[in-house]
């Protein structure tokens, strides 16, 4: 799993029938101490929680563990979005991101 | 999944007997703002994509699920699949 800031989304009318009903959310990976933007921008699903732009998400990159929080044998699915965050605590200091 | 431009088709008579009926399209991987990133590759079609259109994909084993194999023995060998055309992304903040 990662930690990535919610930068986009994305709309498609044509796409696979397992991403129907599911937000398309563009996930930038930052650095989970200082929340610096590390790599590129990957797009991930978003079925539950209906995070939005510019908050702190926790993704799964797995695509077994993905098709499982989907419940769909079949969805063509690696990067998940499995949680909104709300703070992190890293030694005494705690930092509060949404 | 990652964005790409539709460059091309491929087309192949004789082929592995489980890619028989995939449409295989030529894809030149960009970013989410249409910039070419890497090498152009192969990918198998899942939702009618055309020339020149801007889509999204997965790689690796979602590309076979994607394709409709669950079981190893109906999985067809695919390592690239477009699953859907983009309409519109929006950046609405400065990253």
């Amino acid at each position: 799993m990662f930690i990535a800031k919610v930068i986009g989304n994305l709309w498609a009318t044509r796409k696979h029938k397992s991403l129907v009903n599911s937000k398309l959310l563009l996930v930038q990976p930052v650095d989970g101490l200082t929340a610096e933007p590390k790599g590129s921008p990957v797009l991930a699903v978003d079925k539950y929680l209906g995070a939005g732009v510019g908050d702190m998400v926790l993704v799964m990159d797995e695509g077994n563990s993905a098709r499982q929080i989907l419940a769909d044998k079949v969805a063509p699915v690696r990067t998940i979005v499995c949680g909104i965050i709300d703070y992190i605590t890293v030694g005494n200091k705690s930092v509060k991101w949404h | 999944m990652r964005a790409g431009i539709v460059v091309g088709r491929v087309v192949a008579t004789k082929k592995v007997e489980s890619l028989e009926g995939r449409k295989l399209l030529l894809i030149q991987p960009t970013d989410w703002e249409k910039k070419p990133t890497g090498e152009v590759m192969v990918a198998v079609d899942t939702v009618g994509a055309g020339a020149a259109e801007f889509v999204f994909w997965v790689a690796a084993r979602e590309a076979a699920v994607a394709c409709g194999g669950t079981s190893l023995k109906d999985t067809p060998p695919v390592d690239a699949a477009v699953v859907g055309i983009i309409d519109g992304v929006n950046f609405p903040t400065s990253r």
